[in-house]
């Protein structure tokens, strides 16, 4: 990362920048009349439009945005891209995210012409090649899951997650039960689970984990009613944790009339190991920009499949991939003949660009290298909770699968709380984990390294927690001040809450 | 083998440091029943083949060049190579949300300009990080806008895009609100009056600009309707056309959403895009998704964090004002780099290129016999003609000619078999223009014979 001086902001804004006459890309002459012969600048261009919108109400002026060379755009986004730190920077052990290493083949296939230049809407013959792409990665991820059909177009797991809630709700609807409108969720879910059943249109009932941080069969069956729709979890937990009872949790919950929805957010840790459709759930998403290693960008694009047993098949979302000739092998289309169809959550198809990287990764990993990358996973992650427990405290001290959470109960006593040792993380140049989640844990990290650091970087990032509880002990001030190489400081968050300033303004 | 970063030896050694002598006892909390002992799929391929493999599936594919006038909420715009380049950077691409501040400058600092960006070009006072896309983000603000009138009808103009229609009831489904449709005017193609359909009960009127069939509707007198019942009005707008039409802030819009894909984005057969969202400031703490505020760090230095996060899922939880985590971010970074290349001169020298355009095939299309313009008035850069003989034939024909002329529109409804939608942009050149009119000349005339259609 760049380091900048002290006391001079990292990067102006591009509208701060802004040099009034420049401009950074330039586009081919109209050919026609009115632009290609209208008045230099802005005015004149605004003036040819209105002669070919009468009546509309125009801008009388430009809109303000930045003026700018290329070369100093490129220096801008440049510069501050040197003050981010990646997973291609050093270890990023977010918990439930899997910060995995993201194939560089991934990004070159997506971006070829014969992909990128497709229009969601041309002609079904001009387009078989990205059909059968997509048809085998939805085979391939049904394998790896064990479910029966499966839609690519949810966005993001929490779109995923949505299609699964409605689809329930559906369900329920159709055999004359719409007033299952409950939905119970672990106190250890993501809080997407939450937000989602809302947006569904259903209450939350949480249930208490077990002392050993598992779902307890018998708070299940308390909590059970013929208002419950269905069950949310996530196995492993966001604790790390394998859901050992999980086919009397479905059984269950069939018994009572009630769907179960996997959330697919730690589908690493169990990749040729145990398949969610064994385990008796109904419908799961996966998260493509998770275990299977497509770029988080920042915050986006991901993507959300969304896969489901026979009893929820008719209500995917519209329109699924098919294949004339059913296996057979004759050509593919996309099917919108689907009546009990919940609709369509996404414009379009889904994000395909997304879903192109995720082929590729599954080709180059193949059967073996999936499962092994699930038991790398779990190795490095259990590796790492024995080199750290005897300085950390683990609530759950036992075989984890792909992550595991530490408390830093300890440190917190010694007046140095989770979020000051997130902090002081960042001094090494390396990412924190997640901090204060799952919310059962106090002072929770909870820690995923994935299948694709090396030995030396989880060796680098124990050294790391072991020093900074050293710091803790003998001078906390170290920790408490952190971070301190980074290219800002602590920022001010009362303050950016209190009087929000969201965009640029021109300094008046 | 594949991206997997320990060796056998490894391996052997940390299974020591946790005291097991193999993987398998690691998975022991897995019931025996569930157990399975590998995956059922191909063995794993070199990069090379892999590359071999998927170029072939690329090479299947027809993609669209300059003879192409696909739109209908997706379209050809150019992507500069400064663009494609900056994004392709690992700092920007393999980072995740930007949770810890100190170490995220550059995607936060990215946001807040494509925060100000959206808010310059909508005349409204905040936008937030991003949207799946413009669909989903027409949903949400239509959900936002039921929250604050604290109604529960949504009325939608016929002119928005069926799919965006769908959307919208597919999430309204949820909480089993009501979607009422209100129809366009037969001759202007524009939302007729809406006072007829608009109640007490309606929380929100939404409206395409322009519409689905590229019709430029009159944003103040929708706002004037949905505030005469007390309802907001939302208005999904094909940012392109912010560079010409007065901001709809300024006309009286609530809430502004739409898609950056023309901005930056490859179509990518129709994703991923980003989609915006802007409202007026009381409306602030409704917003949906994530927002990025500028402070100041312990040393007085400028800086931008996440804030107002306590309307969002991690902090809310049940009560979020959506379930939003992951968004578009690396899209709208395309999109914000985009806007600073152009600047404003490029920005409008783009919607310009692309209005005039589409105004010269329009005129010259609507020549050929066989081949009528839908609707009067005014239009931006997409337009709907009635074919003799249907769309999709006619569209056939034509790209036996090498030209893909639009999207048949039998597609959405059987209603509009004879329907096609001709979307023009910056891509097609004069000569392609001309060929397309010629071309269709040729098909629309009764003696048409071809010589048969070879590859362009």
């Amino acid at each position: 990362m760049r380091a900048v001086g002290a006391g001079s902001t990292p990067e102006a804004l591009t509208f701060d920048k802004s040099h009034s006459g420049s401009r950074g890309y330039d586009l081919p002459s109209s050919g026609l009349p009115r632009v290609g012969q209208a008045p230099q600048g802005a005015a004149g261009l605004l003036a040819a439009a209105a002669e070919l919108l009468p009546n509309v109400a125009m801008r009388t002026e430009p809109p303000v945005l930045p003026q700018l060379s290329e070369a100093q755009v490129v220096r801008h986004y440049t510069r501050l891209s040197q003050l981010n730190h990646g997973v291609d920077s050093g270890m990023y052990p977010l918990g439930s995210c899997t910060m995995k290493y993201n194939p560089k083949i991934n990004d070159e296939l997506a971006s070829l012409e014969g992909f990128s230049s497709l229009h969601p809407y041309q002609d079904e013959a001009d387009t078989q090649g990205i059909l059968e792409l997509l048809w085998e990665l939805e085979q391939a991820l049904l394998a790896i899951v064990g479910m029966k059909r499966i839609s690519l177009q949810p966005a993001a797991g929490a779109q995923g997650e949505l299609a699964g809630a409605l689809m329930i709700r559906a369900y329920h609807r159709d055999r004359g039960d719409a007033g299952r409108d409950v939905i119970l969720v672990p106190d250890s879910a993501h809080g997407t689970n939450l937000a989602t059943a809302s947006l569904a249109g259903c209450r939350v009932v949480e249930l208490r984990s077990s002392e050993r941080g598992l779902l307890d069969p018998s708070a299940l069956r308390t909590a059970l009613s013929d208002r419950t729709a269905a069950l949310m979890l996530t196995n492993p937990n966001t604790l790390g944790l394998f859901e050992e009872d999980i086919a009397e949790i479905t059984t269950l919950v069939h018994q009572a009339g009630g769907l179960v929805y996997y959330d697919g957010a730690n589908l690493n840790a169990i990749m040729g190991k145990t398949r969610p459709g064994d385990m008796g759930v109904d419908v799961m998403h996966m998260n493509l920009h998770k275990t299977f290693s497509t770029p988080h960008g920042g915050g986006g694009p991901g993507a959300g499949p969304v896969a489901v047993g026979d009893l929820l098949e008719p209500y995917l979302p519209c329109p699924l991939i098919s294949r004339r000739g059913g296996v057979a092998g004759g050509p593919f289309f996309l099917d919108y003949e689907r009546p009990r169809s919940i609709g369509r959550l996404k414009g379009f198809h889904g994000n395909l660009g997304v879903a192109i990287r995720a082929y590729s990764y599954i080709l180059r990993m193949g059967a073996e290298g999936l499962t092994r990358a699930s038991e790398d996973a779990v190795l490095s992650a259990n590796y790492m909770r024995a080199r750290l427990r005897d300085l950390y405290d683990v609530p759950y001290d036992r075989f984890n699968m792909h992550e595991f959470v530490i408390s830093a109960t300890r440190q917190k006593a010694r007046g140095v709380p989770a979020l000051n040792i997130a902090k002081r993380i960042l001094d090494h140049g390396v990412h924190a984990p997640t901090v204060y989640f799952p919310l059962i844990v106090p002072e929770a990290l909870m820690i995923e390294p994935t299948e694709t650091e090396d030995l030396e970087s989880l060796d680098a990032y124990i050294e790391v927690l072991r020093d900074i509880d050293r710091e803790t002990r003998d001078d906390p001030r170290l920790v408490m001040d952190a971070p301190c190489s980074t290219p800002v400081r602590r920022p001010d968050e009362v303050r950016a809450a209190r009087d929000p300033i969201l965009r640029w303004r021109p300094a008046s | 083998m594949g991206y997997l970063s320990l060796t056998e030896a490894d391996r052997l050694g940390m299974l020591a440091q946790i005291g097991v002598s193999s993987v398998e006892e690691l998975f022991s909390p897995i019931p025996p029943s569930l157990r399975i002992g590998g995956l059922r799929l191909p063995a794993a391929v070199s990069e090379l083949e892999t590359r071999a493999k998927v170029r072939t599936m690329a090479a299947r594919n027809r993609p669209c060049r300059s003879s192409s006038f696909l739109g209908a909420g997706c379209y050809a715009h150019s992507v500069p190579a400064a663009v494609s380049a900056l994004v392709a950077r690992a700092e920007f691409a393999t980072a995740y949300t930007p949770y810890q501040a100190e170490v995220s400058q550059g995607t936060l600092q990215a946001i807040f300009e494509f925060q100000s960006s959206i808010c310059e070009l909508t005349g409204l006072d905040a936008a937030n990080a991003s949207m799946y896309d413009g669909p989903s983000a027409a949903a949400e603000a239509a959900f936002m806008a039921l929250r604050e009138t604290k109604r529960e009808q949504i009325v939608c103009s016929a002119g928005v895009h069926p799919e965006i229609l769908q959307v919208v009831k597919t999430y309204a489904s949820g909480p089993s609100i009501a979607v009422e449709v209100l129809g366009l005017e037969v001759e202007t193609g524009r939302t007729a009056d809406p006072l007829a359909s608009l109640s007490r009960e309606t929380g929100v009127l939404l409206v395409q600009q322009p519409n689905f069939f590229g019709m430029v509707e009159d944003t103040a007198a929708l706002a004037a309707a949905a505030h005469s019942v007390g309802a907001l009005l939302v208005v999904i707008q094909n940012p392109v056309t912010l560079a010409l039409l007065q901001a709809p802030g300024e006309l009286g819009a609530d809430i502004v959403v739409g898609d950056v894909q023309p901005f930056g984005n490859t179509m990518s057969f129709g994703g991923p895009s980003a989609g915006y969202l802007a409202c007026r400031q009381p409306h602030l703490r409704q917003l949906p998704g994530r927002l990025v505020g500028q402070t100041v760090d312990a040393d007085g230095r400028t800086c931008y964090t996440l804030t107002l996060q306590a309307r969002e899922q991690h902090i809310r939880r049940s009560k979020a004002t959506s379930n939003i985590c992951s968004n578009e971010a690396l899209n709208a970074l395309a999109a914000t780099i985009y806007l600073a290349l152009l600047g404003p001169e490029g920005l409008t020298e783009l919607a310009s290129i692309c209005l005039e355009r589409a105004h010269y095939l329009q005129a010259g299309l609507s020549t050929v016999p066989g081949i009528d313009p839908v609707f009067t008035g005014p239009f931006f850069h997409e337009f709907a003609l009635r074919i003799t003989g249907g769309a999709s034939a006619f569209a056939s024909s034509m790209r036996r000619h090498g030209i893909d002329p639009g999207v048949p529109l039998g597609r959405f409804s059987p209603e509009w078999a004879d329907l096609l939608l001709v979307a023009v942009t910056e891509l097609n050149s004069r000569t392609d223009l001309d060929a397309y009119i010629e071309s269709a000349r040729a098909v629309q005339s009764p003696e048409e014979t071809y010589e048969g259609w070879s590859p362009s």
